[in-house]
């Protein structure tokens, strides 16, 4: 095995001292005192979020205004920590959205064990439920935890439909096709 | 105004002397911790303490630019330490416990007697006279022989709290300053054989000091810091280790020692502490100042008294006491906060060191230094002022 020796130079009278090196050190300082500041002050300032972000989760209704939601519960399922409880409700004959058959009655995620995990939005056939970019939760008790159907219809907004599933259900149920 | 002042009876003017500087000392001791953290803070390049404000004043437009400074962190922080539980460790002697902090602050605010901190042109005698609470001609020997008792506080607050981080902070303070009070005091002594000349009478008063750099002449006017470098730089390097300063905080490294010497204390009792370590920064600074920084003039070669001869060809108002008085104070303060500034900027500039390489630098760097300082000064001013 061959040795490589590494000189080590002696340091100098100056080096010794260490002036040099402190005034240099001070410099450095100096010119960080009068850089621009680098924090983000948050509650004006808020960071620039990346698409693809898993922040809270919110259900979405379709451009018709709709509950995308059926209520199938596989995101119930799904949740590792078991954060969602939906009680599953049927859509009134009369309805507009009759042929939706199926719409949650109540629809909860305790935010208190919510992992973030995304699998809901994963699992989800009708891509009713969504991570969004909402990041800052926080509340004064338990029950403030507990994000309702309404309050995450709010958080969720509406976001635009690729497929228009229900719609075209309809078209074919009119055009007399009820084979589904 | 003046005449009701003077026909007062010597000992409450005196009592009114000291009151006023005190009530202005203090207030800056605690707005240097304020300092301290928005300096920290910039220079690691956040915008630091920016936020309290009491609402009624937020209404007021202009405002803003004192919140960003943050300066009602400091009434904030003030009153934090007011209304905090006081929480007594149960294993402590309580009466040596409360008195250690007691014991900081006395000779921190005690030193400032003895420090001339201005001076006014007395047209009567057509000189400049001393702004200082006891002008006394024994300066800078009392201002060492007190300012180094508040090591006391430090060993007793050590001792007191009955805990083992603690009392090895006391401990390491006490060496410390042993270590830095020798080489410190041999370091200035260049200073007074300069200023007092053979033959003359001799004094320790720090005012004769900055005379002896008020006088006219290439060497008279010139400051210390140019004449006498060594002494100056070994001078500073004592005063961060008598201040526990970083980087010779040895009495509370956080790092090995948690709190050092204030572990076990909070609320007010903590807050005197750091009162007092400011305050003792403020006399050490001073003392800086007026020995090798020319105290209240505010140039090399240029003197209080021919800034105010200047002034006063312009409006005679400046070759008032009062006047000349605020304008010799303002220049002083100003050295003084800059000195301070550049305290809190080598804390984070500089490592602190190991508590071996503090003993090390002080007993085998310093001291041989500054006694070869000293043996060097006194040959060359014997040879100057045989000549």
């Amino acid at each position: 095995m061959s040795f490589k020796t590494v000189e080590r130079k002696p340091l100098t009278l100056a080096e010794r001292t260490y002036i040099p090196q402190i005034l240099g050190g001070m410099k450095t300082t100096f010119k960080h005192l009068v850089k621009p500041k680098e924090t983000l002050e948050y509650p004006e300032a808020r960071p620039a979020i990346l698409p693809g972000y898993r922040g809270v989760p919110t259900l979405v209704m379709d451009p018709n205004g709709r509950e995308k939601c059926v209520s199938c519960q596989l995101c119930e399922f799904v949740c590792p920590p078991k954060a969602i409880r939906i009680k599953p409700g049927e859509i009134a004959a009369e309805s507009t959205n009759a042929h939706v058959e199926k719409a949650p009655e109540e629809f909860d995620i305790d935010m208190l064990r919510c992992i973030y995990c995304g699998l809901c939005q994963e699992v989800c056939p009708e891509e009713a439920i969504w991570l969004q970019n909402v990041f800052s939760v926080s509340g004064y008790s338990r029950d403030e935890m507990v994000n309702n159907k309404q309050r995450l219809y709010e958080l969720g907004g509406t976001l635009p439909d690729q497929h228009f599933k229900w719609d075209k259900k309809k078209a074919a149920e009119e055009a007399g096709n009820d084979a589904h | 105004m003046s005449e009701f002042y003077f026909s007062l009876p010597l000992l409450l003017r005196l009592a009114l002397q000291g009151v006023a500087v005190i009530a202005v000392l203090f207030p800056l001791a605690g707005a240097c911790s304020m300092a301290e953290r928005k300096v920290s803070a910039w220079i690691q390049g956040r915008p630091g303490p920016s936020r309290a404000i009491v609402p009624w004043l937020a209404w007021i437009p202009g405002i803003g630019f004192l919140q960003r400074l943050g300066v009602f962190h400091f009434t904030a922080d003030g009153g934090k330490m007011f209304l905090k539980e006081d929480v007594i460790p149960g294993h402590v002697n309580k009466f040596y416990y409360y008195l250690a902090p007691l014991v900081a602050v006395v000779p921190a605010l005690c030193t400032v007697v003895f420090v001339p901190f201005g001076a006014y042109w007395d047209a009567a005698t057509a000189m400049m006279k001393p702004i200082i609470l006891a002008n006394t001609d024994i300066g800078i020997l009392a201002v060492f022989a007190v300012s180094s008792l508040g090591v006391y506080s430090l060993i007793l607050a050590g001792w007191a709290s009955n805990s083992k981080y603690p009392f090895l902070g006391g401990v390491r303070a006490s060496a410390q300053l042993i270590s830095y009070e020798l080489s410190m005091t041999l370091s200035i002594l260049p200073v007074f054989l300069w200023v007092n000349v053979p033959g003359g009478e001799g004094t320790l008063s720090l005012f004769a000091v900055v005379e002896a750099q008020t006088q006219p002449g290439f060497f008279g006017g010139m400051w210390n810091i140019f004449l006498m470098p060594l002494s100056a730089f070994i001078f500073m390097v004592a005063l961060f280790a008598e201040t526990n300063r970083q980087p010779f905080d040895m009495p509370e490294s956080e790092a090995d020692l948690v709190g050092g010497f204030h572990t076990e204390y909070g609320e007010l009792k903590w807050g005197l502490f750091f009162v007092a370590e400011y305050a003792h920064m403020f006399i050490g600074s001073g003392v800086f100042m007026i020995l090798f920084c020319g105290g209240w003039n505010p140039l090399p070669w240029v003197s209080l008294a021919d800034l105010l001869g200047w002034l006063g060809g312009f409006a005679p108002i400046f070759l008032n006491p009062v006047v000349s008085g605020l304008i010799a104070i303002g220049i002083f303060l100003a050295k003084l906060i800059f000195s301070i500034f550049v305290f809190m900027w080598v804390r984070w500039t500089l490592p602190r060191f190991r508590y071996d390489q503090v003993m090390k630098m002080g007993w085998q760097k310093l001291l041989p230094l500054s006694i070869g300082n000293l043996i060097f000064y006194a040959i060359a001013i014997a040879i100057i002022e045989r000549s």
